[in-house]
């Protein structure tokens, strides 16, 4: 029996000799208890060992068919019923693989990795196992029989609700790889969402958000049918008839699991975590992709970073499934804040920027308020930036010629008292850009980093016909500018010619009216 | 038709080309020789025939013109053996016999062979003929071999003979020396001393000789220039400054860029030829006396600014004392001439006052002086270039500042690069040491800021000397700093302020290089650094407000000459206000990075302590905050927050100065200008921080100019059609490659057409060839027929008159 201040070399010896026993004849099946009990043992060492002994015992019974097939009897009435001695035992030994099984489970959340990890491939081996040797009795000849609720509790057990499993959930994509795996594992999470929130009552917890974002967001379904032919199961039966090969049915799993794990609210991080994978992972294996329009539009009105990454799903949206979005344009102006130039997705933004800005069908006065809002708000942009948003401006003055008025209006009024531009209006019409001028690319000229002001030099003369190429410039990075500019090389280096004084001597020196040298 | 016309002109004009080339070829396809005429001008077509003869009888009476007699034609042709004339030869040959040498001989001896059998012993045999006339007579019957054996032995006798001769003239004369030497022993009456020496040929040189000849030797006084004058010195460096203004000038608005021209700079070249030495002594000799009076007129600002705190307690003068605060900055010199009419009396209080303080600082240099000079009687005269940083830092390190500044300067002279190859390369090193050094310096606790501030002075010089060499290591000390921080951002996502070396740096980088270029190797990067600090780098303490502020006075010192526009400072100048007021609903601003609008770090520098603001006077920042922040009192905390704020007006002050004419100076400044009048509580901050707040954004409203519109550029395009009816290449090498493609096409068919031509050409001639010989053969059978036929007829003419007789 298991001791408390059992060694973990004693029981490693009590566990070897008792499965030994087990698998060597019937009579000795009690001993089995020997090995459950220590499968809630305090020591790590000895659970480890137990855990790996389950494994052995119970793959070696599943494996010879000493386990009940079929649907099991209670404990008690099956002692008492007619069952020959043989389903006796067998029903006996199945109610042991039950508990083993919930044990297990429970060990899932040990708080050692090592358990858990040998837990969970155990209990994979166990889905290996019972999928070539269901205990279920088919119900029609070529029915092919999936252990579904013991993938359940698998996958339950790697969403807890407390604790962040991402580590767990590293481990078990390695069986994602199985398309039944896989397919089975969407409608366990599907339900466990459902389950869960229903518990939790509108306030889902974030970890466990995070832990199903980790697991779901790894699992990506092939793009054709012909490639869903890696199962876990290999048994007799008509696989061309079974759900899980058809890539419609995949499909729709993977939406329900994402519809339901979307509805509910998310936190910011996680929301952003989301609307960057989406248009790229989530969106094509939808078999309806507009049912993502209330969580687009969602994010979209959030404002700030999340509008901004919203923005990609959206034009796919609007682009490819006919989404009409009243007022997509303004609500677009409206995202342009300083912040624009500052955020780490400016590239992205800019690229989309720029496909939504090519159309030669919008009007002349919407291109005019996105240019003079760049402009204005480049007043505040670090080089890198305005590296880039000055050919941007540019190629939409050579997109939309009417928008020229704004770098060259012969006729204009000669003297204003101030720019016409109203900043702060909410619609790009009433902000009467097309009056204006772009004085800001003008007070660029004079920007301190030569490129730049090269660049907004350009507005003097006529813009050339050819688009400039932004796409290098998208994600221009700071450290790349400092890095071109060490590069550069000259022949000679001018040097100061005023004599010098002092750290702090120069004439009108700044630092020596506001520093001290201590 | 004029076409016609044209076209049979063009026949005829190539019939006749071909008749003179090619039919020439033909007819002569079987000759091997050439007939080539020599004459002037044969092949010249340009020459009229009348012109040709004339010019070749010019040139026939040109020969013949000088000719003794015009029968003899080869007259002034000149024969000559081995590249010399033979008369001169002839002409010579007693003076080469007189040289007794082997070769000679054997050359005169074949002469005289080659003479004897081409000229049958004629002329030179003539020549000696009156010697041995009769011999001659006599031995007529020898045989040719005795002839030419009695020719060699008597030469050689004659040879023998004259070196008898010789020796016997050397003899006589050495006898004659030394008779003479006998003889001079005599007569001389002081010379035995140098024969007994035996040193007669080197007597011993006199006083006066000596002296002779070093006077030959020494250097004459050169007229040199007269010595310039005060003024003309203080011209030619003022001429000297505006040229170098002008270049300035020219770089900052980057016409070398556009130009791609680069001027020489003058410090730039002429360094390695060691005058520059000489002319740095010279500035360093005038840097004292200017020394002076630079501290004087920092004197006068500095009394300036005493001065107004220490009238500050009596509140009354504040405000007159700010505005003249004011005029001290505006114009130093104010203070120094302007005597305002109505506070003359307190003027001269101040002048007595700076004059107190004047001869104060006067002995204080006097006193520093008399350090140095006992610093450089200290030290050992020589230093070696350090060779490594550590060996620098010993020869540094445990001196005192004057010794320090001393050991650079020696080391420098010591190992100016016109003494030495090496010395170059060392002292180029000695500048990244040096560099390394302040480095340390300015990481040490407390930091040795004095010391650094007086190392600027050799890394100045050093930088002038060899400014590659300079600018790389400064380059390479932004690009260590740059990846850093690249790497910090990297790893935890945002950056820190760097520690004050890298500012001190950075400064230092305003120092030795023009920042107001439109690019510049150096400056331009850390420009970009420093662009980088203001954005990426977020507050957290109170240093790193200070830290940023001071990065803000160096980007408006770097810009303040170009004035250059620089969003971060704006951006960061809102931060710094932002982070100074108390926060209340909506903002009317937007901040972008590294601010927030709300956090823990957003109310920093917000002062609520009343007492506090009311003991606060205006005072400098130590350099020494930025390493450790030792004022723990809470008051001295404010107090730094405040001067922190002052600084910040300040700066925004300026920068409303220099973006004074931008046209979008209103939208630039709209942000501060919101927090200033709305959020400020102005009430609340000290009466001199209220006094400078409320001067400010009391700018004239400038309206906003209509952009002078670009004028459209109307010149057309051209493009160059090289082939018309072609089609014309998208680029020009295509365009190029097209062109060269049809041109060797059409001379290809050109020339096959000639060819043709010619062959057809050809053809012509040998068929008229042949019928002419035809033609000639049938003329000359007819003749024959005609003439057998007359025979013929002839012959029976006479058969005939036979018959009848």
């Amino acid at each position: 029996m298991a001791l408390p201040g059992e060694s973990a070399a004693e029981a490693a010896a009590v566990l070897a000799s008792s499965l030994e026993s087990v698998l060597g004849s019937r009579a000795n099946a009690n001993r089995a208890f020997e090995i459950l009990e220590r499968l809630q043992a305090e020591d790590e060492e000895v659970i480890l060992c137990a855990v790996r002994t389950c494994s052995r015992l119970f793959g070696a019974l599943l494996e010879r068919g000493e386990l009940f097939v079929g649907q099991l009897p209670d404990e008690e009435a099956s002692l008492q019923e007619g069952y020959s001695a043989e389903d006796k035992y067998k029903v006996w030994m199945r109610h042991r693989y039950n508990s083993c099984i919930n044990c297990l489970v429970e060990l899932m959340s040990h708080e050692s990795f090592q358990v858990q990890e040998l837990v969970l491939s155990t209990l994979m081996k166990f889905v290996d196992l019972e999928a070539k040797h269901p205990l279920m009795k088919a119900e029609w000849k070529g029915k092919i029989c999936f252990p579904r609720e013991l993938l359940k509790l698998v996958v339950a057990s790697l969403i807890p609700v407390e604790a962040d499993s991402s580590l767990l959930i590293s481990q078990f994509q390695q069986y994602l790889e199985y398309d039944d795996v896989r397919f089975f594992a969407m409608k366990a999470v599907a339900d466990n969402i459902g389950h869960v929130m229903q518990r939790m009552k509108e306030a889902p917890p974030p970890v466990y958000q995070q832990n199903v974002f980790s697991l779901i967001s790894s699992i990506s379904v092939p793009s054709r049918e012909s490639e869903i032919a890696n199962f876990l199961v290999k048994q007799a039966g008509n696989y061309e008839e079974w759900k899980v090969s058809k890539l419609k049915e995949h499909r729709l799993a993977f939406e329900r699991m994402w519809l339901g794990f979307l509805k509910h609210k998310l936190p910011s991080s996680l929301y952003r975590k989301v609307l960057v994978i989406l248009h790229d992972s989530i969106l094509p294996h939808m078999n309806e992709p507009t049912l993502l329009i209330d969580f687009l539009t969602a994010a979209y009105d959030i404002g700030g970073a999340i509008s901004l990454l919203a923005l990609n799903g959206l034009f796919i949206l609007i682009h490819q499934h006919n989404l009409e979005y009243p007022d997509f344009y303004k609500k677009l102006y409206s995202l342009i804040d300083p912040s624009i130039f500052h955020v780490k997705y400016r590239a992205r933004f800019f690229s989309l920027a720029d496909l939504f800005l090519s159309s030669s069908h919008l009007p002349a006065y919407l291109v005019a308020a996105f240019i003079k809002r760049l402009s204005r708000l480049a007043l505040t942009a670090p080089p890198q930036a305005l590296l880039m948003v000055i050919p941007f401006l540019c190629n939409l003055l050579r997109r939309h010629p009417a928008c020229k008025v704004l770098v060259h209006r012969p006729s204009g009024p000669a003297d204003l008292l101030e720019d016409p531009y109203v900043m702060d209006a909410e619609e790009p019409s009433e902000s009467r850009a097309l009056e204006s001028s772009l004085w800001e690319l003008q007070t660029l000229q004079n920007h301190y980093y030569p490129d730049v002001a090269k660049a907004a030099a350009a507005i003097n003369q006529s813009l050339s016909l050819l688009e400039d190429d932004i796409t290098e410039l998208l994600d221009l990075s700071a450290s790349e500018l400092f890095d071109k500019e060490l590069k550069k090389k000259t022949p000679t280096v001018p040097l100061e010619f005023e004599q010098v004084r002092g750290l702090f001597g120069q004439k009108n020196d700044i630092f020596a009216e506001h520093f001290l040298l201590e | 038709t004029i076409e016609q016309l044209c076209y049979s002109i063009a026949l005829k004009q190539q019939k006749r080309v071909r008749t003179q080339t090619l039919l020439k070829e033909y007819k002569e396809r079987d000759k091997s020789n050439v007939f080539k005429d020599k004459r002037f001008g044969e092949y010249d077509t340009k020459i009229s025939p009348e012109e040709k003869m004339m010019k070749r009888f010019a040139m026939e009476r040109q020969q013949n013109y000088g000719k003794k007699s015009i029968y003899n034609l080869n007259e002034d042709e000149e024969l000559t053996h081995y590249g010399q004339s033979l008369a001169d030869i002839e002409k010579l040959n007693d003076i080469v016999d007189s040289d007794s040498d082997d070769t000679e001989e054997k050359g005169i001896l074949s002469a005289e062979l080659t003479a004897a059998h081409f000229g049958g012993g004629g002329g030179l045999l003539r020549r000696k003929a009156p010697m041995g006339q009769q011999d001659e007579e006599e031995e007529k019957p020898k045989s040719r071999k005795e002839l030419i054996e009695e020719l060699i032995t008597k030469s050689k006798q004659e040879k023998r003979e004259r070196q008898m001769q010789r020796e016997n003239a050397m003899e006589l004369t050495e006898k004659l020396d030394s008779e003479w030497k006998d003889i001079q022993a005599l007569l001389a009456h002081k010379t035995p001393k140098s024969e007994r020496t035996g040193k007669e040929e080197t007597p011993k040189p006199d006083e006066y000789d000596k002296m002779v000849r070093e006077l030959g030797f020494e250097m004459k006084a050169q007229p040199s220039d007269r010595m310039k004058t005060e003024e003309e010195f203080a011209k030619e460096e003022q001429e000297r400054l505006q040229k170098l203004e002008a270049d300035r000038l020219r770089r900052m608005h980057g016409i070398d860029e556009q130009e791609k021209k680069k001027p020489k700079h003058m410090s730039a070249d002429d360094l390695a030829d060691g005058f520059i030495l000489d002319k740095d002594d010279r500035c360093l000799l005038t840097i004292p006396m200017k020394r002076v009076e630079e501290n004087q007129e920092e004197d006068g600002e500095n009394g300036g600014n005493e001065r107004e705190e220490e009238s500050e307690p009596g509140s009354e003068d504040a405000e007159e004392a700010t505005a003249e605060e004011i005029d001290a900055i505006d114009s130093h010199s104010d203070l120094e001439s302007d005597t305002g009419s109505d506070e003359e009396a307190s003027e001269n209080e101040e002048e007595k006052k700076k004059h107190k303080r004047n001869k104060k600082k006067l002995q204080e240099e006097v006193e520093q002086n008399a350090k140095i000079e006992a610093a450089r009687s200290e030290l050992p005269y020589t230093f070696a270039a350090p060779e490594s940083y550590e060996k620098l830092k010993s020869l540094l390190s445990g001196r005192t500042m004057e010794q320090q500044l001393v050991v650079l300067e020696r080391i420098q002279k010591c190992n100016h690069p016109s003494l030495e190859v090496g010395n170059k390369a060392k002292l180029e090193k000695l500048f990244g040491f040096l560099l390394e050094y302040i480095g340390e310096l300015a990481t040490v606790e407390p930091p040795e800021v004095k010391t650094i501030d007086k190392l600027v002075l050799p890394l100045y010089h050093l930088c002038q000397m060899f400014p590659d060499a300079a600018s790389n290591s400064v380059k390479l000390v932004f690009q260590d700093a740059a990846h850093d921080m690249e790497e910090m951002i990297e790893v935890k996502g945002r950056a820190a302020f760097p520690v004050l070396d890298m500012l001190i740096y950075l400064k230092i980088t305003k120092i030795l290089f023009p920042a107001s270029d439109y690019w510049h190797p150096v400056v331009t990067p850390a420009l970009v650094y420093m662009s980088q600090l203001l954005t990426k780098c977020p507050i957290a303490t109170l240093q790193d407000v200070v830290k940023g502020l001071f990065v803000c006075c160096l980007f408006l010192d770097y810009v303040s000459l170009s004035q250059r526009f620089a969003p971060e400072l704006i951006n960061f100048l809102l931060g710094i206000l932002h982070i100074a007021t108390p926060k209340k609903g909506v903002l009317g601003y937007t901040l972008v990075h590294p601010f927030r609008p709300l956090g823990k770090n957003s109310e920093q520098l917000l002062v609520q302590d009343k007492e506090d603001m009311e003991t606060w006077q205006k005072q400098n920042l130590p350099l020494h905050i930025m390493t450790r922040l030792t004022e723990s009192s809470k008051m001295e905390m404010n107090h730094i927050k405040l001067s922190c704020i002052a600084l910040c007006f300040d700066l925004i002050k300026r920068c409303a100065a220099l973006y004074g004419l931008l046209p979008s100076f209103h939208e630039i400044m709209q942000p501060i200008r919101g927090v200033l009048t709305e959020h400020l509580p102005v009430s609340r901050y000290p009466k001199h921080l209220q006094l400078e707040n409320k001067e400010k954004h009391y700018y004239p409203l400038v309206c906003e100019k209509k952009k002078p519109v670009p004028l459209k550029l109307y010149t057309p395009k051209i493009v160059k059609v090289l082939e018309f009816g072609r089609k014309q290449g998208a680029n020009k090498e295509e365009q190029e490659r097209q062109r060269l493609i049809h041109k060797h096409k059409r001379e290809f068919k050109g020339a096959v057409r000639e060819i043709r031509k010619d062959n057809q050409f050809l053809a012509r001639m040998q068929l008229s060839e042949t019928m002419d010989r035809d033609a000639d053969r049938k003329r000359r059978v007819k003749q024959l027929f005609n003439s057998l036929a007359t025979q013929e007829g002839e012959w029976k003419a006479m058969k005939r008159k036979k018959f009848k007789r």
